[in-house]
């Protein structure tokens, strides 16, 4: 019995053609996601957006977009302004350019932070149980109930020294508990698994037990959360901007650039300055749920269409 | 049933202190005070030292907390520098119309989700199931205040179907009957715009549910015996599948609280939401921190609300 040598195992599983190792995680997330034309269209197309805007990026100077042009007043869209101009003469192509990739760079800053801080409260709470586990999901019943968007322009006035990097701790702040509360019901149930049973009375230490054995086998459900809350976190910081508590008018934001529409004569015949933006948020959000949707669905076997 | 319910009510009460501790620092946190607006330039120093003094402002914050707290429960919230009035009354005036779009896009909500989950529960995988599937995918996708604007956009400013702004016609004589048409008129789109965004979680919740309990066992046993197939769905899977939803009101509310501020700002319609905006722009804060503290509790409730409703129609999660 002790003298098996597992390659040979391996291979003469493989003469026989038959896939010894069942798919990892990560495969059958993928494997959904090419089989489901909607969200693999939805994947590539937020690719190209994200390249596009990042590449053309490189090339203009936000200082010069942003800088008023009082010769350049409300242009209509031309060969010089390809979508017009602003009320300070701003070219609105180049802001939109400039917004969306300020957006989709604060929704991944954010996006990672909360799920760090989530991620890790959960898989503590989750883990350890009893007492630990209780004081922390009260904490989280509070933060859930709350009227979020109204304390976080609250909190965003009360800063004395308000800038970007402010902006997205306070986001984060109240972001975080969605995936604290998932992350943990799924820890609770793992840490009643065998291998964890195992590796305790190995004498593991708790915080390689979390981060080596249980935080792998949670991988696809942080993926496809992470994925949906990206979208989520777009949608609320373009909401902000667009309210006038998110970036400042000198940093353009998707938000920013649908705030215009708040004047009613600019809403009713200067389409061209906040329908792109609202249309490019629209786009964004609808294929970032699309492949969020995708995932979700690889996750639960019996919705799975690969 | 009744353990539960008081249980939930314990939970609740440190919930709204921590809510108030909250707001109190926030209002702490924001630059001014009480007298900040009412003070005159040319005043002496010493006499408003002397006036904040007499206001408590230079007591410790927990004293300070402690006065606030003893104010707003007595109704006393401050005064609003603005409009130079008790907040009390300035809320209690725009209160009504806030409660009046809240309750319009519920009940749209509900008008909306009820047929559309059923239709697609039922015939699931049909060509309008996957038109309704198709909605909800793009609703769940669409942040409200986009959807709002293009709404607005279209029927408002296109079309000029509904009106843009306000919450009544100028002009138009309270208690009349031209004046409650307008009132509802005015409140169609704004609420319409909401309910089209918030119904789309429970239309996908229903959907699921009816699919879920159509392979229940009861459900074919029901069948063996020969019950019609409207009597299954209507008396048998409906009545499994619509208690939770009505459960679920409760928890709107903290969703309709973060939509009123989006939809009242671009529709212009005066209510707290459209408060709440323009006094924090123009540093109005006590106004600021009253409907924070008012809109707090109010979800805190709502969620007690829900709960209550689910252990009582649904005795598997009741707390033990």
């Amino acid at each position: 019995m002790e003298n098996i040598d597992p390659n040979l195992v391996v291979q003469d599983l493989e003469v026989r053609g038959i896939d010894e190792k069942s798919p990892s995680g990560l495969r059958i997330l993928w494997r959904e996601i090419v089989r489901d034309k909607v969200a693999l269209i939805s994947l590539i197309l937020f690719s190209l957006i994200v390249l596009a805007v990042y590449g053309t990026a490189l090339f203009l100077d936000q200082d010069e977009i942003v800088r008023v042009d009082l010769f350049a007043l409300y242009e209509k869209p031309s060969a010089n302004f390809w979508l017009g101009t602003d009320y300070g003469g701003r070219d609105i192509f180049g802001q939109l350019i400039i917004g969306t990739r300020n957006s989709l760079s604060i929704g991944f800053i954010v996006t990672g932070l909360a799920g760090i801080i989530g991620i890790t409260l959960g898989l503590v709470a989750g883990y350890f149980g009893g007492m630990v586990d209780h004081a922390l999901m009260r904490v989280v019943d509070f933060f859930m109930v709350l009227p979020m968007t109204m304390i976080v322009i609250a909190f965003v006035t009360a800063v004395p020294k308000y800038s970007i990097v402010s902006f997205s701790l306070i986001m984060t702040a109240f972001l975080w508990m969605g995936k604290a509360r998932l992350i943990r019901s799924r820890a609770l149930q793992e840490r009643e698994m065998e291998y964890v049973q195992a590796s305790r009375t190995m004498g593991t230490p708790h915080f390689k037990i979390m981060l080596a054995q249980v935080l792998p086998n949670l991988s696809s459900l942080i993926i496809v959360t992470l994925t949906l809350n990206l979208a989520g976190n777009i949608g609320l910081e373009s909401g902000l901007s667009f309210l006038g508590f998110g970036f400042p008018e000198s940093t353009p934001s998707l938000g920013t650039l649908v705030s215009y529409a708040t004047n009613p004569q600019t809403l009713e015949s200067r389409w061209w300055i906040w329908l792109p933006a609202s249309v490019l948020i629209l786009v964004l959000m609808l294929c970032i749920n699309n492949v969020g949707q995708a995932l979700k669905r690889a996750t639960d076997a019996r919705q799975r269409r690969g | 049933m009744w353990k539960t319910i008081v249980r939930r009510i314990f939970v609740m009460i440190p919930q709204i202190f921590f809510l108030s501790l909250l707001v109190f620092l926030l209002a702490k946190a924001m630059p001014g005070d009480a007298l900040t607006g009412s003070i005159d330039p040319n005043i002496d120093p010493a006499a408003i030292e002397a006036q904040r003094e007499r206001l408590g402002l230079n007591n410790p914050w927990f004293i300070q907390y402690w006065d606030w707290i003893k104010n707003a429960v007595t109704g006393d919230l401050g005064q609003s520098f603005r409009f130079k009035m008790p907040v009390t009354q300035l809320i209690g005036e725009r209160m009504m119309n806030t409660v009046w779009l809240s309750v319009a896009t519920l009940i749209l909500t509900y008008v909306i989700a009820v047929p559309l989950g059923i239709i697609s529960g039922r015939y699931n995988d049909t060509w309008s199931d996957r038109l309704i599937t198709g909605y909800t995918y793009l609703g769940f996708a669409a942040p409200l205040f986009i959807f709002a604007l293009l709404m607005l956009w279209v029927f408002g400013f296109q079309l000029g179907w509904f009106p843009t702004e306000g919450s009544v016609a100028p002009g138009s004589a309270a208690g009349t009957f031209a004046y409650a048409m307008s009132k509802i008129y005015h409140l169609l789109l704004p609420s319409l715009s909401m309910a089209l965004i918030t119904t789309v979680s429970t239309v996908q919740y229903l959907r699921s549910e009816i699919i879920d309990t159509k392979q229940k066992d009861f459900v074919l046993t029901a069948r063996a015996k020969g019950a019609s197939e409207s009597r299954i769905y209507n008396r048998h899977i409906l009545r499994n599948s619509l208690l939770p939803i009505a459960a679920f009101f409760g928890y709107e509310i903290t969703g309709l609280i973060g939509g009123t501020v989006f939809i009242e700002n671009i529709f212009s319609y005066p209510g707290m939401g459209q408060l709440f905006i323009s006094s924090i722009s123009i540093r109005d804060f006590s106004v600021v921190t009253s409907l924070v503290l008012l809109f707090g509790i109010a979800s805190i409730v709502g969620a007690l609300l829900s709960d209550m409703i689910l252990s009582a129609v649904d005795p598997r999660i009741r707390i033990k």
